[in-house]
């Protein structure tokens, strides 16, 4: 019932592409000081969230994965942090010495930039002063974020083309069409969100979700933003870059020591970042679950509790991470690119379509006049849009259905019930159900053979 | 604080500068031995293939998912100031909007049939 009204809500349109977080009391320190705060649950949340994966995968292999570093294997990345850094930092001397040491550093810093626009959860009190716990916002929030993404997919190029050697090269070059493909989905599953809020800026995004999660609406948005968040981060199934039984460990084959650290850091800074995202414009930010923010007239959405709902959020993100590297195999890298440009990208122009022809019903674009069902006044051009997608979405299927069962028809190969085992000049076992055709001199000489043959 | 995106310099300066602290401590904290096979181009073990200068020859397919990328990218970037302001624009910016994205997808059916977007 809440889906319907949301979806077919008539109300006035209201501009609001500009971020309502309010940082008019937020002294310049207090940013630095919140930029250094983000910083750390950053890394420390990339030092736990490699040992969960660790641990989980290995309960799903059945085993206790590392548990001998302090209490339950806690300090096991720091112990192998400093391991890194007590190893020979080699550069082979094929390498383009420069870009070769400049490379992880850029992917490294970009990892960490697109955080900031992160909202961690709303306004608290500071050291004196009220400021929205998130480090800034702009009207273009998510482009941001899309283009420094964009930038840091240069580090695994550089890193791959400079390290003058085979497999990193091929490595960096799978890594990087992997990642522009998986983009151009990410990009346009998001514009349906933008249609749906008016607005990039993502405090604006999170506000608009006080009544309902953009994941319920925009569904298909979300499944295929997960999709590519996954391609984005070079992450099982979608590993295709590093594929250790085809190109050891792709593009930062040749790093070793703290730069190879780094680029394992930033990798799970990025799987953070992506998540964060997912969360922010899919899962309602830092708003509290629906059952519990009706809980004392929204206590529980306000001050730090923000913090707590969406690292949650983020860590149910994490698990969905190493849950799929516990059950799925790696794709085929021809399957990965077809499944990206043939089926990801015009599924997702088609919704977008269809999202916008909702907005312009909902907004009033297409007609004024309301019906009234279950009691509610709903515009009559939203409910046409949506049996008209409805419709088309059973078509689609229809069809697509049709064509499945004709391909597996086309597949199924024709078993003659007779087979002659010497036809192709050596011997073929028969395939079940299927009998031999006796030559006349076989079966004259030894008729116990087709007995042994069954 | 007036300009919203000095914040986010402090950020890349931190992130930034702990990047290249580590990157550039690494060659300090560990040990140095030279040893003639370890500088060579790693390949499991076998002799390393020869090189072309530049770094050889790449797949023409890479070259060409690039390409794809440009068009496709810019598409959806133009789609954005449409998708934050459509409420405002009216009927006109959704008649509009699917003109523009038929044209696109013109030329993704043409590169579809010219199998650009196979890859074996």
């Amino acid at each position: 019932m809440t889906v319907l009204t949301a979806l077919a809500a008539a109300e006035p349109y209201v501009p609001r592409d500009n971020p309502i977080a309010d940082f008019s009391d937020t002294p310049w320190w207090l940013s630095l000081v919140k930029a250094l705060l983000i910083f750390v649950y950053l890394l420390l949340s990339t030092l736990l969230v490699i040992w969960f994966e660790r641990r989980v995968i290995g309960r799903m292999q059945q085993r206790p994965g590392p548990n001998r570093t302090g209490p339950f294997g806690l300090l096991q990345t720091l112990a192998d942090g400093v391991k890194l850094a007590l190893k020979e930092d080699l550069t082979p001397k094929n390498a383009d010495k420069v870009v070769f040491i400049l490379a992880p550093a850029f992917f490294g810093a970009m990892a960490f930039v697109s955080f900031g626009i992160i909202p961690l959860g709303p306004e608290v009190s500071l050291f004196g002063h009220r400021t929205p716990l998130q480090l800034t916002d702009v009207p273009v929030s998510v482009l941001l974020m899309l283009a420094v993404a964009g930038v840091g997919a240069y580090g695994v190029v550089l890193a791959g083309w400079s390290s003058g050697s085979t497999y990193p090269l091929l490595g960096g070059l799978r890594s990087s069409a992997q990642i522009v493909s998986y983009e151009i989905a990410m990009g346009l599953s998001l514009v349906a969100v933008f249609l749906y809020s008016g607005s990039m800026s993502t405090s604006q995004i999170v506000a608009n979700q006080r009544d309902i999660w953009h994941i319920i609406p925009l569904v298909v948005s979300f499944v295929i933003y997960v999709i590519t968040m996954v391609g984005e981060t070079n992450r099982l199934p979608f590993d295709l870059a590093e594929g250790e039984g085809e190109l050891t460990g792709g593009f930062h084959t040749e790093y070793s020591s703290l730069k190879f650290a780094m680029f394992f850091l930033a990798e799970y800074v990025n799987m953070f970042t992506v998540a964060a995202l997912a969360t922010t414009v899919f899962l309602g930010g830092w708003q509290a679950p629906p059952g519990i923010a009706a809980i004392n007239d929204g206590m529980f959405n306000e001050g730090w509790w923000g913090l707590l709902w969406f690292t949650i959020k983020l860590w149910m993100f994490m698990f969905f991470f190493v849950w799929l590297r516990g059950a799925l195999p790696r794709t085929r890298y021809d399957q990965f690119m077809h499944f990206g440009w043939k089926f990801l990208i015009p599924v997702t122009i088609v919704w977008v379509v269809a999202i916008a022809f909702l907005q312009a019903a909902n907004n009033g674009f297409l007609g004024d006049r309301a019906v009234n069902i279950f009691g509610a006044e709903r515009r009559l051009a939203s409910l046409i849009v949506i049996g008209v997608l409805a419709l088309l979405v059973l078509a689609a299927t229809w069809i697509w259905e049709g064509r499945q069962v004709k391909r597996a028809e086309a597949r199924a190969v024709v078993v003659p019930p007779e087979i002659d085992p010497f036809a192709g000049g050596y011997p073929v076992p028969p395939l079940p159900g299927q009998r031999l055709r006796e030559s006349a001199g076989e079966s004259q000489a030894d008729s116990s053979k087709a007995v042994i043959h069954g | 604080m007036t300009n919203p995106y000095v914040p986010l310099l402090f950020f890349l300066a931190i992130g930034g500068g702990f990047a290249i602290f580590s990157v550039a401590i690494a060659p300090l904290t560990g040990p140095k031995r030279y040893n003639r096979a370890k500088m060579d181009a790693y390949e499991c073990g076998i002799q390393p293939s020869p090189q072309a200068e530049g770094g050889g020859r790449v797949p023409i397919k890479y070259f060409l998912t690039a390409m794809l990328f440009i068009i496709f990218d810019v598409e959806s970037v133009f789609l954005y100031p449409f998708a934050v302001a459509f409420g405002g624009l009216g009927l006109f910016a959704l008649v509009e909007m699917v003109l523009f994205i038929l044209t696109v997808f013109v030329a993704y059916a043409y590169v579809w049939r010219r199998g650009g977007l196979d890859w074996d």
